[in-house]
């Protein structure tokens, strides 16, 4: 097998290869689908209703996903360079388009591990009988149940104080939770594990992390099936709305960009390993449509277990009224059932009204806990383990699924990790004499070490903030500026004539236009779209706080200003090098000095690299 | 005869003198609520006054094991106000002068001493057999010495620093091994080639662009 940094009788370095094709689709497809298409699309086809969201989604999937990660696929392959050399070749001043890619990847691996690192503690809490999370545990004199988990609801408390241990507000950092700590490492120590020979391990490792997840989906949908509710809650798939409401489509532009991980420079790191010869398009297209496709197959059981849950929540609202109706009224015990509660209601409701009222019972409709909605952390690790308790087996079902996250997490973190180490490696800043494995080590460390801040009470905090700012605008930012670079600084035509290299055809009209027109337009009305709603909403964040008058509702606070400035940064500073090394070429230009880079500025077909290096031997 | 009617008079009086002990919120009284079908379900058995007579005497030996006199007897209990639910409030009466009412305080320590042998006499539980006012002990939580998920934590994190330790040796040892294949050149590019026949990729090395653009041209 080949490895980095061997040399060849031609004195020039070999690119690792992919072993085999299956490996690199799997790894990209791994890459794309992560935890969002889990945690994010069917929350969105909840509150927008299943059949109005598919829409937009596919038609932006259509005009914008798969045109952007078509290009990404194809210069990554041409070029065979990580995200900074490919920039760098297409031209010069866009060179900060790789750097702000690289740096974003960055940031991004920082608080995706922590996901992981939680979905790891909730793994290996999974293997205990009870759940952790079913019952709240006794106080330390043993009279009664914690009153913060009595107040809120075990599942909530297992969550904010058993593993996040959350401050009740951003100023105040708390320490660092040990278990978290353990959690994090065991996490980007399986990270390295698996990077510690470059594509040749990761290769290996998206075998089973790309493909577990599509098994654990499949079994979760034949159990869901056939749990009591499943019916209601698929019904949200199935509701059809008019699509009046503009935000529909922001939110389906931005959620199919993010789902496909473009402008990561991952993507491109993993296609450069490629042949040249490889037909990018069908790979493109093949992982932008599995992509859509698991997102669509994960709702179904999502959403059942979701109406399962509201199933049994409404039930066991029910069971309460009927047990305060029983007990005042001394009736026989079991009398009234669930099916005959509304007859009973009202006829103890028309003889002894203030009776009843006395007794405070609380309205149960079944609407209103289908109605509870969550994405992200709130689904997985609240609404969800709440749902396994009540499913007979829980710590099967918990285990299968947090597997499973973890699955789509680690492979899509390889993404992440990817557009890091590559670019680093291409712009030579590896010393020579260090190995890979140690290069690899280093950052994972360094990594680990910047991500402690989220093993901090207001850790949580910190990483909402992340997901938010710089998981979004810079993304956004910088895909345009990709597609510009490509479509009008590039030329299409030049493009098109290397696509006809790789692929054998020209590509049609329909990517052409893409390119060309509808994926820079969709990607700047995105953009600003977004920026506006963002700088709209206020910037709040819910905390958790026991002594707020309201709990166990989260108290909406707003950002301290240090905090806001930091967010504001964490926008910027990832896209600031674009203009900055833009600018810093121009000057390098003016001043009429030469960069090392010349040799790869301008690909003309004509040079013939050959001949270039043996010049170069000694 | 008036020793007859004062008799005959004590006959009735006592038990309606019993009722007045008895009553529903009386002080010294506890109410007791059974779930008969949300306990056993189709095995429920039916209340009846047999079963009441069991309360009563399950009541007078937790009274006696309580206060270890062997006095107690099932007409220190005196039951009344009973519903279909089930429900029914009980009073306890002093086996020296039944016209006193064992205190409160020491009929909830007797059923808290007893409670689980009162539950399993009727097969139910704390949560189906519930005394009004008397709050079951919670259950000691099971703190086992190394919490599990430790444990699991352990053997993953073991089983990753083997396969790091593993693969950072064979690298190591790999590397050593080229080492020593380098000082023969020949036998490197044979290495190549039959690399390149096992990956199935067509291997052109470093592909000549200069040769592409001809060759385009020539389908003019």
């Amino acid at each position: 097998m080949p490895e980095e940094g061997m040399e060849d009788s031609k004195g020039g370095e070999e690119r690792p290869k992919w072993n085999n094709k299956a490996e690199y689709l799997l790894t990209c497809i791994g890459f794309a689908v992560g935890v969002g298409n889990v945690w994010r699309f069917p929350y969105l086809c909840q509150i927008y209703g299943g059949g109005a969201f598919l829409i937009p989604y596919l038609i932006a999937l259509v005009f914008q996903g798969l045109p952007l990660l078509y290009l990404e696929l194809a210069i990554g392959q041409r070029l065979r360079m990580g995200s900074i050399g490919v920039w760098n070749s297409i031209s010069p001043y866009l060179g900060g388009v790789g750097v702000a890619s690289m740096v974003v990847s960055f940031c991004v691996s920082l608080f995706y591990n922590t996901i992981v690192a939680w979905v790891l503690w909730y793994l290996f809490n999974s293997f205990q009988e009870p759940l952790p999370w079913s019952q709240c545990p006794l106080n330390h004199n043993n009279t009664g149940y914690v009153e913060e988990c009595v107040e809120s609801t075990p599942v909530n408390y297992f969550w904010y104080r058993k593993t996040l241990n959350i401050t009740p507000n951003m100023e105040t950092s708390g320490s660092l939770q040990w278990w978290m700590v353990v959690s994090l490492a065991t996490a980007w120590s399986i990270v390295y594990i698996c990077f510690i020979r470059g594509i040749e391990t990761i290769g290996k490792a998206v075998y089973v992390t790309a493909t577990f997840p599509y098994l654990v989906l499949t079994i979760f949908l034949v159990r869901a099936l056939t749990l009591p509710g499943a019916y209601e809650g698929l019904i949200y798939l199935f509701t059809w709305e008019i699509l009046k409401n503009p935000q529909v489509w922001l939110d389906a532009a931005t959620q199919i960009f993010f789902s496909l991980s473009v402008a990561f420079g991952g993507l491109i790191s993993f296609s450069s390993y490629n042949n040249q010869k490889n037909n990018c398009e069908k790979d493109a297209v093949l992982v932008g449509v599995i992509n859509s496709a698991t997102s669509i197959y994960a709702s179904i059981p999502i959403f059942a277990i979701l109406g399962f849950k509201a199933h049994t929540n409404y039930v066991s609202c029910l069971n309460g009224n009927i047990l305060a109706l029983t007990n005042d009224f001394d009736i026989s015990d079991m009398n009234i059932t669930v099916e005959n509660y509304e007859q009973w209601f009202d006829s103890l409701n028309g003889t002894h009204p203030s009776r009843v009222s006395d007794l405070n019972l609380k309205t149960c409709d079944l609407q209103t806990f289908l109605d509870q909605s969550a994405s992200g952390t709130g689904l997985a690790f609240i609404v969800f383990t709440e749902a396994v308790i009540s499913m007979p087996g829980s710590q099967v079902w918990a285990v299968l699924f947090f597997i499973m996250l973890f699955s789509l997490g680690l492979s899509s973190m390889f993404g992440n990790l990817e557009g890091v180490l590559t670019p680093l490696h291409d712009l030579k800043l590896v010393p020579k004499w260090m190995p890979n494995e140690l290069f690899t080590a280093i950052i994972c460390l360094l990594l680990f070490l910047m991500a402690l801040i989220f093993c901090l009470g207001s850790g949580n905090y910190w990483l909402e903030i992340f997901n938010s700012y710089v998981g979004s605008v810079p993304f956004l930012i910088i895909a345009f500026f990709e597609i510009i670079a490509v479509a009008y600084i590039y030329g299409i035509g030049r493009f098109s004539d290397d696509l006809e290299f790789m692929t054998g055809h020209r590509p049609n009209i329909f990517w052409k236009v893409c390119w060309l027109v509808i994926s820079p337009l969709m990607l700047f009305v995105v953009l600003v779209a977004y920026v506006a709603v963002q700088a709209q909403t206020p910037p709040t964040y819910a905390a958790w706080n026991p002594d707020y008058v309201n709990f166990p509702d989260t108290e909406v606070l707003p950002y301290p200003d240090w905090v806001f400035a930091i967010c504001v940064l964490l926008s910027s500073v990832p896209v600031i090098s674009i203009p900055l090394v833009a600018i810093y070429r121009l000057i390098c230009c003016m001043s009429g000095r030469h960069s090392k880079d010349s040799l790869h500025n301008d690909p003309n077909p004509y040079a013939n690299e050959d001949y270039v290096v043996e010049r170069a031997r000694p | 005869m008036l020793v007859w009617i004062l008799f005959l008079l004590c006959q009735v009086g006592a038990p309606a003198l019993a009722q007045d002990l008895c009553q529903r919120d009386a002080p010294n009284g506890y109410k007791v609520r059974i779930s008969l079908k949300t306990a056993l379900g189709e095995d429920a058995y039916e209340w009846n006054q047999s079963e009441m007579f069991f309360f009563q005497a399950t009541m007078a030996f937790a009274m006696r094991r309580h206060f270890q006199m062997e006095t107690y007897n099932v007409d220190n209990i005196i039951l009344c106000v009973q519903t279909s639910r089930v429900s029914f409030w009980f009073v306890v009466t002093s086996p020296d002068n039944t016209t006193m009412l064992i205190p409160k305080a020491d009929v909830e320590k007797a059923v808290r001493m007893s409670r689980h042998r009162i539950n399993n006499a009727f097969l139910l539980s704390d949560r189906t057999l519930e005394f009004l006012g008397i709050y079951p002990t919670l259950a000691a939580p099971v703190n086992p010495d190394t919490p599990p998920w430790l444990i699991v934590f352990g053997v993953v994190i073991g089983a990753v620093c083997v396969g790091i330790i593993a693969l950072l040796i064979s690298s190591l040892l790999q590397k050593r091994r080229k080492e020593k294949g380098m000082t023969e050149d020949g036998q490197d590019e044979e290495d190549m080639q039959v690399k390149g026949v096992e990956n199935g990729i067509n291997l052109d090395g470093t592909y000549n662009r200069g040769f592409t653009d001809d060759d385009r041209f020539t389908k003019l």
